[in-house]
């Protein structure tokens, strides 16, 4: 807790309905975020057991400069991922670190499993279950509103919701945080799901007096003024993270039906420009984030004759405009913005079940499933079929929409397809099909995200690279990353926040801290997260990697599939080494 | 060679182009009352129904007739601002609440740690850290 010399964990058992704090000094030196997040995981999961099991952990924490200075806006997520079976990690912006901040938690640690379904209400002095049986089966949008409604706090509260997929334990639904905002990769939703958990408000109300105002303002001011006034953030507020689908597509990496293809002919159709021209209608953002980088996206729907439309708005990210755009060769923005809506209301992960269906799709065309399975036949384009196999993903509808909720790679197994279902170690594709940074950063990324080490970003620098320097770069930012969401600063802010920023904001609020420790922390959380995974089974030996990957041209060409291994052996080798020391 | 000073008036004019960030209410909090608690800001930023409905700002109007909140205060503790609003004089109230009863617009808030009412002074602190131009500093 910030001023404090402990981390505040608030422990939540769902089956006894007791709570318990604990105030714990060794976790300081984790600083906070992901640090701690992966110091509880390691302590309370149960590698033996499934992980939907009542007794894993589901785990919340805020970072050690959580709402206090501008763009530190995000909570992590940990868990043990029902998609991978492995670590699983996410992060959610929107107002839960704010309020988790002001209800004076840094972590809260939920594990068994509630008798009915219910929903938790975080406050300072109390954790109460309340009754959510009338909004079991309910979407995610519904509960939101609900909620808001009965609780108070407007404004200080956020309120975590699922939907139906998580109620159906789909392995890779989501949680919706604050409407717009989601953790959404590798199966939060399911975790709770299993929990009987349908959404969790917190509020939080604590007087936090600044301890030195002075010098906490300027580095505040400095920060804001850096974060708005120049152009280091520009890109994420204006057109928004979608104007990566002209530059993407031009470069040949804009994964494309299933990755059949790099580019997409209708590309110039759903750019972030043409979204912006035609259905951009607000801004939004996280709170203590003045650089505002959510983009609300609006489509006229008919639902009857007689001119009678409804207006729908829905948030819309580059990631979502690639796996249910180009990926599904869906060629407008009120398409998009359709599938959007029901990935929303369903609580899917929009990237995990937009690459299942690419899969689906494909398998389909292939033979390998008939209409019996898809119950609607799939075909890239068909934009009204994809949202009814949408539903029947989030409420399992039978055997071939419940092994796809279990991801592609498992539905693969199944019905044959491994090589075009495309994962990285199981988790779904991201939208950037530009080299082996992504595809070997993502493999050996403790999260398997695109997000984990920046491998896209690697492969679209100027810079050639060796083998041996490109694994090193994924490692030295696979780690970097592990200090910045420590604290738990938005990636986006990563550039404003080079470590002087860091360090001078720690100091400001009295964490002394020093370059050599920041780099120790990043270690040791590195570290952490590698236990983990080892502890639950997964090796990089055994990851099986789908063909197209080796087929598909990308940024730079067709990837090697020996080099795209070898790399992956290098890394194993890279980290074992340093485990052993 | 005297200078006019115009006293100025915070006014919440462009709310639509609101991305809720909160940066004013942050701001306002940590330089009025020295928290990180939004809870201590003079200004709050709501949403009506929720994060996809309209953002509102409730704050001081500045009234420059009769100030409601001044008239309720029973100990003289709200004095009249050149051009609008008032200021609080702490030693002087005793935290009865009756102003912020007063307000029609509800924008006197209660600090219940402190046991006294948060009142803006109309300092423009919010409308510096606002990045979209929705809160305005106004000539009186």
């Amino acid at each position: 807790m910030l001023y404090e010399n402990t981390i505040k964990v608030l422990f939540v058992d769902l089956s006894s309905r007791k709570i318990r704090i604990e105030k714990r000094g060794d976790l300081k030196d984790f600083l906070g975020g992901v640090g701690v997040a992966s110091k509880l995981l390691e302590e309370n999961m149960k590698p033996e057991l499934d992980p939907l099991d009542e007794q894993q952990p589901a785990i919340f924490a805020i970072g050690a400069l959580s709402s206090i200075y501008p763009v530190i806006t995000k909570t992590v997520a940990m868990f043990i991922s029902p998609l991978t079976g492995e670590l699983g990690e996410s992060y959610a912006g929107g107002r839960l670190a704010l309020t988790l901040f002001m209800a004076g938690y840094d972590a809260v640690v939920l594990t068994g499993k509630s008798h009915n379904p219910c929903y938790l209400s975080i406050t300072r002095q109390s954790v109460e279950f309340m009754d959510a049986r009338p909004l079991w089966g309910m979407n995610s949008d519904e509960v939101g509103r609900v909620i808001r409604e009965k609780e108070a706090g407007s404004g200080k509260r956020s309120i975590l919701r699922i939907g139906p997929a998580g109620e159906n334990r789909v392995a890779y639904a989501s949680v919706c945080v604050d409407t717009y905002r989601h953790f959404g990769r590798l199966g939060l939703g399911a975790v709770l799901g299993s929990k009987n958990v349908k959404a969790i408000t917190v509020i939080g109300d604590r007087d936090i007096p600044i301890a030195n105002f002075k010098e906490y303002f300027k580095v505040y001011r400095s920060i804001y003024d850096k974060v708005t006034d120049t152009e280091i953030m520009m890109k994420y507020h204006d057109v928004g993270t979608p104007i990566n689908v002209a530059s993407l597509n031009a470069m040949g990496a804009l994964p494309t039906k299933n990755l059949s293809q790099g580019r997409f002919e209708h590309a110039d159709a759903i750019t972030g420009e043409a979204f912006a021209a035609n259905n951009l209608v607000r801004k939004l953002a996280c709170t203590g984030c003045p650089v505002g980088c959510i983009h609300i996206g609006q489509f006229r729907r008919e639902f009857g004759k007689g001119y009678e439309y409804e207006a729908v708005s829905v948030g819309y990210d580059y990631e979502l405009l690639f796996s249910l755009g180009s990926y599904l060769g869906i060629k407008t923005p009120d398409e998009i913005l359709k599938l959007i809506e029901a990935v929303e209301k369903t609580g899917l992960d929009a990237m995990s079940c937009g690459v299942a269906l690419g899969w689906a799709t494909e398998a389909y065309q292939k033979g390998l499933v008939s209409d019996s399975e898809t119950m609607v036949p799939l075909d890239f384009g068909l934009t009204e079929n994809y949202i009814s196999a949408i539903w029947h993903i989030a409420g399992a509808a039978n055997d071939f929409y419940s092994a796809l909720g279990r991801g592609c790679y498992h539905a693969a197994t199944v019905y044959g397809g491994r090589d075009f279902a495309m994962t990285f170690a199981k988790n779904e594709i991201s939208g950037y099909h530009t080299g082996y940074g992504i595809v070997v950063g993502s493999v050996v990324g403790a999260r398997h995200s695109h997000l984990c080490n920046g491998g896209y970003a690697i492969d679209q620098a100027q810079k050639q690279m060796s083998d041996h320097e490109m694994v090193d770069a994924l490692l030295q930012e696979e780690k970097e990353r592990c200090m910045l969401n420590s604290l738990i600063i938005c990636l986006f802010a990563r550039k404003a926040y080079d470590r002087a920023t860091v360090i001078g904001a720690c100091r400001a609020v009295g964490l002394e801290i020093e370059d050599s420790d920041l780099t120790q922390i990043a270690e040791k959380i590195f570290h952490t997260k590698m236990r983990i995974r080892e502890k639950l089974g997964f090796t990089l030996e055994n990851v099986q990697l789908p063909k197209r990957f080796f087929v598909t041209p990308g940024l730079n060409g067709v990837l090697d599939e020996t080099i795209t291994k070898k790399m992956i052996g290098m890394y194993a080798a890279r980290v074992a080494a340093e485990m052993e020391t | 060679m005297g200078s006019v000073i115009i006293a100025r008036i915070l006014k919440a004019k462009e709310m639509s182009r609101c991305i809720g960030c909160f940066s004013c209410m942050l701001s306002c909090a940590a330089v009025n009352q020295r928290n990180h608690s939004l809870a201590k800001s003079a200004i709050k930023i709501k949403t009506a129904g929720g994060l996809s409905g309209k953002m509102v700002a409730v704050v001081c109007a500045g009234c420059t007739g009769v100030r409601p909140c001044a008239e309720a205060c029973p100990s003289g503790a709200l004095i009249e601002r050149t051009g609008g609003g008032v200021l609080l004089s702490v030693d002087k109230c005793t935290g009865c609440q009756k102003c912020a009863a007063a307000c029609a617009l509800g924008a006197v808030f209660f600090d219940s740690d402190a046991g006294k009412p948060i009142i803006c002074k109309h300092c423009g602190v919010c409308a510096r850290f606002c990045p979209h131009e929705c809160l305005e500093m106004e000539d009186s």
